[in-house]
């Protein structure tokens, strides 16, 4: 049974792909955004490469995996496709799973390809092999958020998408991106609540062979958020499906 | 399967507003069931408590011997959905809509490409196959969504308003199809508004409002309830006053169209009073019948008498 909602799952991945993802500016656009903030953040700034690279993939995983996301509820409710899908024999679970699905496959064909120039044309050695499955879980983890966010019941998707950067943004600032949870002095408990923190803490385990927290608790960590937010977005979800029509 | 569709008690509430309001039917496996109403009467409500998209506050529904509750998958499993201004996916073709239906039922490829391929066929899409929806007319659309509907062979068929805003071609083929699944044993359940459409289609039709069920029979059977309102229809070759018309034994004089329809106990009587008049008046008569009660009229008659 559990194997049967999983295939259908993959329809709903597949059907994401094609109307929501494989589309010339959503890909450049997923190229673009982590390119640029990467640009603003080292301008100016002699800052080594090493600290760089952990930055730059998780910030592009994060926002690329959490960009289209949150927006696949409202457009479907506007267009009028959900009641389509809630009412043929597939779990809402198995729904929420084939978006999740879509979108940590999209982030980790950028990520990749961010991987791939930081091995290639920036010399990064990457030091854990953890960091791959570290990555993988990672994707899970920001695209449930990504669903959790999408919950609420309006068919509007600029709704949705005001209220992702809202909580998106502060998350990019207090997740040792831009500065080393170590030197965050006694704000560094603010980012314990972040799930990237810990993204952030393996990448640079994997690549500067340092981090704040062991890379098991890293991801032990990314894995609690998953099953968390998972959980609260499958129940968030059934809890609104009654206003989104 | 005795009943394709057992509901009992089921009420929806929104807070506090009775949207449908504990009604209880059975639908027959194999037969047409129509459910009428005005708007907000709660139709669209039931249907999709019954299809599983909403929760009843109360009450239960079985589909074949499924509680919708309890094991919405298998109940799902049985049926074809058209829901209320449903769309299909625009960015997709008229093909791939059909194949993430079929993956949606679980269906295996190879039988997916032969159904969806023989749908496309039968409502005349075929050739537009690998179109984009978002190049469709809202006819062709709509046939796609019916389409969809059926492609997982659905012993039950929800088709909520699907002839709604169409054009005469592609209303014409869509009952067409509706008679011929029902046929061959597709049990189907049709909202319209349109209650020609019920009465020409259903076995059994409901009539709803204010989330209650006032009368559910066979459509001749209702009509039997109110034999006061037989009338006859005439069509004179010049405009003629309603006022004109109006004869001791008429009780109504409506005008429809070009023509006008007097309402009588006895229309025998009336008829030579309606030649009397265009005799005298030198206003010939294009066409004149007598006609018993329409479903309308029981519809209008049974709102009317719920508003009271």
């Amino acid at each position: 049974m559990i194997f049967e909602q999983f295939k259908r799952s993959l329809a709903i991945t597949k059907k994401d792909l094609f109307i929501f993802y494989l589309k010339g500016p959503v890909v450049i656009s997923g190229l673009l955004i982590p390119a640029f903030l990467f640009i603003a953040f080292v301008f100016g700034r002699e800052l080594p490469l090493n600290f760089l690279i952990p930055s730059l993939l998780g910030m592009t995983l994060f926002v690329t995996v959490s960009s289209i996301g949150p927006i696949i509820a409202p457009w479907e409710t506007r267009m009028r496709t959900f009641e389509r899908l809630v009412s043929a024999p597939i779990a809402l679970w198995a729904i929420i799973l084939g978006d999740i699905i879509a979108s940590l496959s999209f982030g980790l064909f950028i990520t990749f390809f961010i991987f791939l120039v930081s091995i290639v044309l920036l010399g990064a050695e990457i030091i854990s092999l953890s960091l791959i499955a570290g990555t993988i879980l990672a994707a899970f983890c920001f695209s449930s958020m990504g669903l959790l966010i999408s919950a609420p019941p309006t068919d509007n998707p600029s709704n949705i998408m005001m209220l992702s950067t809202l909580i998106k943004f502060p998350l990019i600032f207090i997740s040792g991106i831009f500065i080393p949870i170590s030197e965050m002095g006694n704000w560094k408990f603010i980012s314990y609540i972040s799930p990237l923190t810990y993204y952030t803490d393996l990448t640079r385990y994997s690549v500067q062979g340092i981090s704040y927290f062991a890379p098991v608790v890293d991801l032990l960590a990314l894995f609690g958020f998953s099953i968390l937010f998972f959980v609260i977005a499958v129940k968030w979800h059934e809890k609104s499906l009654a206003k989104r029509f | 399967m005795k009943y394709a569709i057992r509901v009992e008690n089921l009420t929806k509430r929104f807070n506090g507003f009775a949207a449908v309001d504990g009604i209880s039917f059975t639908v027959e496996g194999g037969e047409l069931f129509g459910l009428l109403g005005p708007n907000g009467a709660g139709k669209t409500t039931t249907i999709r408590m019954l299809t599983g998209v909403l929760k009843p506050t109360t009450g239960t529904a079985h589909i074949g011997e499924y509680d919708i509750q309890k094991n919405p998958l298998e109940a799902k499993q049985l049926m074809g959905i058209v829901p209320e201004m449903a769309n299909a996916y625009v960015d997709l073709s008229a093909l791939n809509n059909l194949f993430l239906i079929g993956e949606l039922y679980g269906i295996q490829k190879g039988k997916r490409v032969e159904k969806a391929e023989s749908l496309l066929k039968l409502f005349e899409l075929y050739d537009k196959k690998h179109q984009k929806v978002k190049t469709f007319s809202k006819g062709m659309t709509q046939r796609l969504i019916v389409a969809m509907g059926l492609m997982n062979d659905p012993q039950l068929l929800f088709l909520d308003e699907p002839t709604s805003g169409l054009d005469v071609e592609s209303v014409r083929l869509i009952r067409e199809l509706i008679r011929d699944f029902n046929d061959k044993g597709t049990t189907i359940i049709l909202t319209t508004h349109n209650i020609e459409e019920a009465n020409q289609l259903c076995d059994r039709v409901a009539i709803m409002n204010h989330g209650k069920i006032v009368a559910i029979d066979r459509p001749e059977k209702l009509k039997r309830t109110i034999q006061s309102t037989t009338s006859i229809e005439v069509a004179f070759t010049t405009k003629v006053n309603v006022e004109d018309l109006m004869f001791d034994k008429v009780n109504e004089v409506k005008k429809i169209g070009d023509k006008l329809r007097l309402y009588a106990e006895k229309p025998e009587d009336v008829i030579p009073m309606v030649v009397k008049y265009s005799q005298s008046s030198r206003n010939k008569i294009i066409s004149l019948n007598t006609m018993g009660p329409n479903l309308e009229d029981v519809f209008l008659k049974l709102i009317k008498k719920e508003e009271k």
